[in-house]
């Protein structure tokens, strides 16, 4: 993975001193609230309901063993023992004093890490698939790219106060894990015309009050042009994008309002006037240089299995089960990517304690090569596993309770904080996903249900990506009570689409049954090995919407 | 019957914690020690007097909420004031003993 | 209002002069919509010229007539609003301008450093007190990732070429 350099180190190290004088003059009267805000934003730190949120960014998702047991560290010394991973491969730590985060940050800065840019209405924390550089079917490694638009996009001189936030994911591969249809720029790897690595640049995806897929402005764009369409992209938005509306602030509006064609035509235009006025370049140095840092690890010459996992996937159904969920092909024979479900039953989706911390940093030294990867939906990732190590690394993830055999299924949900903690919320996430993953214990029901994503938000800016569910769920106020709207039939890979909403919400007490009819109305329809979303498209909402209000 | 009644309340600025307004201009973690204002003018007082408190750097934000009369005490009547004042109720061990009803459901 | 020039508080010799007023003599600031109006009178008068852009209001619009100008001001109506950040780098690399380039508005110590990166050379600030932090203003952050409007190398730069220094 990348290490920070000379310049790195230098940057977050003055940026950390730089926050503790921002905190000291706010303590001490020079900035009121009002100036503060921006700047403690744009550092991650937010006031939430009951203390600050910091919000730890993860560059592309990748973390070291060592920067793991730091994320512990800090929760054990400076919050309340956990952490919350995010639908952004961030963590949020919901307890610290104001006075702690410039230290908080310091302990960060000390393994190369750090809280820029993490909120706030600049380039927020570039996102990445979370199997990028071992997945089997990868095009070519985004953590190379997203790394150059980590350093590009920290503290722009010029875009650090755009109309509203903007997020940027990343892909290789075919198939989309890292949702970039829905994001402000999405960019998936493509081969170009001399079958040189570029990417295809989707401009206008996002979800909030206006979910849109997002539309490519450029089919191919060679590599060494990258940071300067970027640039012309951002500069097009931030002359352009309302300012007036805070809810027609976003890319997507712009491009909505402009119409696509002509938006095109802005940032091609603006792309090309950028050429003389020295944009920012992709020397080939830099690029081999960052490269570097991402060369595959002293990988062994492995058996793809061995006797002995072969009997253990035969004689115990719970391995079984988990090898079934956890395991994804992995590029290197004798190796598999391993994904650690967050979510165990009736747990909070995302939440680890400081213990379970460690515990995983541990196992990613002992199985692997000491690194981590967090995924947008709130998991964690053991990106090379010996296969023959599969079951002991089971045996340890089950002693630490991390062994939950769900990843895609009903109860791997995605859920933001919701009112419980967060300050725009309308209604609770949490309690809903605890409730339906109590409702679906049963692990042999949910792998007769199959695979199915249950996304839940708390509020319209859909931090927990209902749009995107296949089953979608958003909390909303109604005259001081939590309601649930239900949308069917999202989907955040490749085939990005937005969920139609089934009719009136729910109340709390009944959303759990709703999602109880919702899948047995799938049973009832679903034919040989159709998964939930193919059912859905096939036979429309109809059905569903007769099951879920056949008695009103 | 919809009460009128409301407290002022904000959060602390070194620590993000939820406070309440008391009648001699203190601030309260608890929310039975909050100022009730009976009416628009009261409320009006307690927030220009909250003012001063941002002005003074001591709390951030404040507004006033409406609660109900109880005879335990002060009940905020919105699930957001519920869960500011017990704490999130997914993490009961975070709560505070606030000798008001917990806003679990 | 105080104004920060190459780190240190100057007088302001010019003035802002308001679209129905007459103008006085000496150096003067006029909107868009008066140069627009009035470029002739403008143009003949014996005086230096300043003007001033909204920030809905794009530099393409005086492009061509940047060599009428001494001082251009762009405005933040809140230090939010960024869009002259964009604005002043258009300036200063698209269209070649040279001159004085003010930050007027909501200009506010924290961001200094950025608009500087941007080619702004002068702050119009509400307290003049916060010339004295425009040192440390400048100094907080000595690393930079991106290409802007100042001559700074970047690190990338630097890394390649280890010789590189900034100029």
């Amino acid at each position: 993975m990348y290490r920070y350099d000379e310049f790195d180190h230098t940057l977050v190290a003055e940026r950390v001193a730089q926050f503790r004088d921002q905190v000291n003059r706010r303590v001490a009267g020079a900035l009121t609230e009002d100036e503060f805000k921006p700047l403690r934003l744009m550092n991650g730190l937010y006031l939430q309901l009951h203390a600050y949120m910091l919000r730890v960014a993860i560059p592309y998702g990748v973390l070291s063993a060592t920067q793991m047991r730091r994320l512990a560290h800090i929760a054990r010394t400076y919050d309340k023992g956990y952490g919350h991973f995010t639908t952004r491969q961030n963590i949020q730590y919901n307890w610290p004093n104001l006075e702690d985060v410039p230290d908080i940050l310091e302990e960060l800065a000390e393994v190369e890490m750090h809280a820029i840019q993490t909120s706030g209405n600049c380039i927020r924390n570039v996102t990445a698939d979370q199997f990028a550089g071992v997945a089997a079917d990868e095009f070519d490694d985004p953590r190379v790219y997203a790394e150059i638009i980590r350093q590009w996009s920290t503290l722009h001189p010029e875009f650090s106060f755009l109309p509203r936030k903007f997020k940027i994911a990343i892909t290789g591969a075919p198939n989309d894990r890292a949702a970039v249809k829905v994001h402000d720029i999405g960019l998936r790897m493509v081969a170009g015309p001399d079958g040189a690595p570029g990417f295809e640049v989707i401009v206008g995806g996002g979800q909030g009050r206006t979910p849109m897929i997002g539309y490519v402005v450029r089919d191919y764009l060679p590599v060494p042009q990258l940071l300067a369409y970027l640039e012309a992209v951002l500069r097009v938005y931030n002359q352009l994008g309302r300012r007036d509306n805070l809810y027609k602030a976003r890319i997507k509006i712009l491009v909505h309002e402009t119409g696509r064609e002509e938006f095109t035509r802005l940032v091609e235009e603006e792309f090309a006037a950028m050429a003389g006025e020295n944009p920012p370049a992709l020397p080939g140095g830099e690029l081999a240089r960052i490269r570097a840092y991402f060369q595959p690890p002293a990988y062994a010459d492995l058996p793809a299995s061995t006797p002995e996992l072969d009997l253990a996937l035969a004689g115990n159904r719970t391995f079984a089960r988990w090898v079934k969920t956890a395991v994804a092909e992995h590029k290197q024979p004798g190796y598999a990517i391993v994904t650690i479900s967050l979510k165990p039953i009736g747990g909070i989706p995302g939440d680890a304690s400081a213990d379970e911390m460690d515990a995983v940093a541990d196992l990613a030294e002992r199985f692997g090569f000491g690194e981590i990867r967090v995924t947008h939906e709130q998991n964690l990732v053991l990106p090379d596993v010996p296969r023959q190590d599969l079951f002991a690394l089971w045996q340890s993830l089950d002693a630490a309770g991390l062994a939950t055999a769900n990843v895609g299924l009903v109860s791997d949900i995605i859920a933001c904080p919701g009112l419980d903690y967060c300050n725009l919320a309308n209604a609770r996430s949490i309690p809903i996903a605890q409730e339906i993953s109590q409702r679906f214990a049963d692990l042999d029901r949910q792998h007769d249900i199959g695979d199915l994503k249950v996304k839940i938000s708390g509020c319209i800016n859909a931090c927990g990506h209902h749009h995107v569910g296949h089953i979608g769920i958003l909390g909303v106020d109604r005259k001081g009570v939590e309601y649930y709207q239900v949308t069917l039939g999202g989907d955040a890979t490749e085939n990005a689409a937005l969920g139609d909403i089934t009719g009136p919400s729910f109340s709390g007490e009944a959303i759990t049954d709703a999602v109880e009819t919702i899948i047995a109305t799938y049973i009832g329809h679903r034919e040989d090995g159709e998964r939930f979303l193919d059912t859905y498209r096939r036979i429309g909402m109809k059905p569903f919407k007769e099951a879920l209000y056949a008695a009103h | 019957m919809a009460s009128t009644h409301q407290i002022v309340t904000a959060n602390r600025l070194r620590d993000g914690a939820v406070v309440y307004l008391t009648a001699d201009g203190r601030w309260s973690e608890t929310l039975a020690c909050g100022a009730l204002a009976e009416d628009k003018a009261t409320a009006a007082d307690l927030l220009a007097q909250a003012e001063r408190s941002v002005t003074d750097r001591l709390v951030v934000g404040p507004y006033a909420f409406p609660v109900a009369l109880a005879p335990e005490g002060p009940q905020p009547t919105q699930k957001r004031e519920q869960i500011r004042a017990a704490g999130p109720t997914v993490h009961p061990q975070f709560g505070r003993d606030t000798g008001i009803a917990r806003a679990a459901r | 209002m105080p104004l920060i020039k190459d780190g240190a508080l100057i007088e302001d010799r010019w003035t802002r002069v308001a679209d129905e007023t007459p103008l006085p003599d000496g150096p003067v600031i006029v909107s868009l919509a008066r140069w627009q109006a009035e470029r002739e009178g403008l143009t003949g008068r014996n005086g230096a010229l300043g003007i001033l852009l909204a920030s809905s209001e794009a530099p393409e619009a005086i492009a061509e007539d940047l060599d009428r100008f001494d001082l251009v001001c762009l405005d933040f109506p809140k230090f939010q609003d960024g869009r002259a950040y964009s604005h002043a780098r258009k300036l200063r690399q698209r269209f070649g301008y040279e001159g004085e380039l003010r930050a007027v508005g909501n200009v506010l110590r924290d961001q200094f450093a950025f608009m500087v990166r941007c080619g702004f050379d002068s702050f119009a600030v509400a307290d003049g007190a916060v010339a004295l932090q425009w040192t440390r203003a400048m100094d907080e952050i000595s690393v930079v990732y991106q290409p802007a409007a100042d001559a700074r190398a970047t690190a990338s730069r630097q890394r390649q070429h280890p010789a590189a220094v900034d100029g």
